[in-house]
């Protein structure tokens, strides 16, 4: 089964038919994923620039994260659910768009990025948790940073169909 | 006020974002990502008006921490958001209701952001703590998220 076949099985299913059947469920779930975003995206930020030093430096790193992870996760969750169900409406449409292909790609390096930093010099955090943060602490907020932008930037771009649909 | 959309809208920068394929997408995007930093430093001090988030944290530091976010936030909205308005000013904006009501609940967040929020925020921590804190974090979070609920109802209207 290719993936294209998937997606054709998924665009068949009630829960797929309803949302694109439904006038008020599309622009309602796109609400909560925008919204979801600000949560989200709004105080990864903040993490990230508390890694790159620019804020909160008398908060320590950890007290930060304790601070800041559930409701960041929070955020991951709506986003993602929200995110699946916009996906789930018009899986074949998404499946050709280019500029969803790219936003797939850009999660990917983020979670590979965050998996990075977390295995590494996270694992030597009483090392720096109060004192300046180290230059792989900062690679990994400023790279944070550049690949969310790229995910928000042709995120917003799927809308468009500028290019013929990909095989 | 409809002249000021028609004048709007046939100014040099709705044509040039008008005639342009790709400038209105380009400039939405950025409107996004403005989106983002702006709800996240409304957010964090919302949050911790009401006892999340940063909860060990005064709330006074949480607000000077967000202040040059939220006024980053906002100038790349509205530098963003001048050129979408003005693409289609009189032609779609100033029919959409949506878009109407997105500018009251901006009005409404930004008097309540910049004034009484503002003295919470920045004022007694004690009261900060009360409920007058989570009340305030309430009313910022319901006026704010009218900005983005209606924002994206303009493109559905």
């Amino acid at each position: 089964m290719s993936i294209l076949q998937i997606c054709e099985w998924i665009a068949n299913t009630s829960v797929s038919v309803g949302i694109r059947e439904s006038i008020w469920t599309y622009p309602i779930i796109e609400s909560v994923h925008v919204l979801g975003l600000t949560l989200f995206l709004g105080l990864l930020l903040l993490w990230d620039t508390r890694l790159l030093g620019f804020v909160l430096r008398r908060v320590p790193v950890s007290a930060l994260w304790r601070q800041l992870f559930p409701w960041i996760a929070f955020g991951a969750i709506i986003i993602t659910i929200s995110g699946t169900l916009l996906f789930w409406s018009d899986p074949v449409k998404f499946y050709g768009n280019v500029f969803f292909r790219i936003k797939l790609i850009a999660l990917l390096l983020a979670a590979a990025n965050a998996a990075a930093y977390h295995l590494g010099i996270e694992r030597k955090l009483v090392e720096w948790d109060t004192a300046n943060t180290p230059r792989a602490a900062k690679i990994a907020g400023a790279t944070s940073i550049a690949v969310w932008t790229v995910v928000v930037v042709v995120g917003r771009l799927i809308a468009y169909n500028w290019f013929p649909p990909l095989a | 006020m409809l002249t000021w959309f028609q004048w709007l809208e046939h100014s040099w920068l709705g044509t040039a974002v008008n005639n342009s394929l790709w400038a209105f997408a380009v400039i939405e995007a950025g409107h996004l990502l403005a989106l983002a930093v702006l709800g996240g430093a409304i957010l964090v001090v919302d949050l911790r008006l009401l006892g999340f988030g940063l909860k060990e944290e005064r709330v006074r530091y949480v607000g000077e921490t967000a202040q040059p976010w939220l006024i980053g936030g906002l100038t790349a909205a509205i530098v963003t958001g001048i050129p979408l308005l003005s693409s289609l000013a009189a032609g779609k904006y100033y029919v959409n209701g949506a878009f109407w009501m997105k500018m009251y609940f901006f009005i409404a967040a930004l008097i309540f952001t910049f004034t009484f929020r503002r003295a919470i925020v920045m004022g007694d921590d004690a009261r900060a703590n009360s409920h007058i804190g989570k009340i305030t974090g309430i009313v910022s979070v319901v006026l704010w998220s009218g900005v983005g609920i209606m924002g994206r109802g303009i493109g559905f209207y």
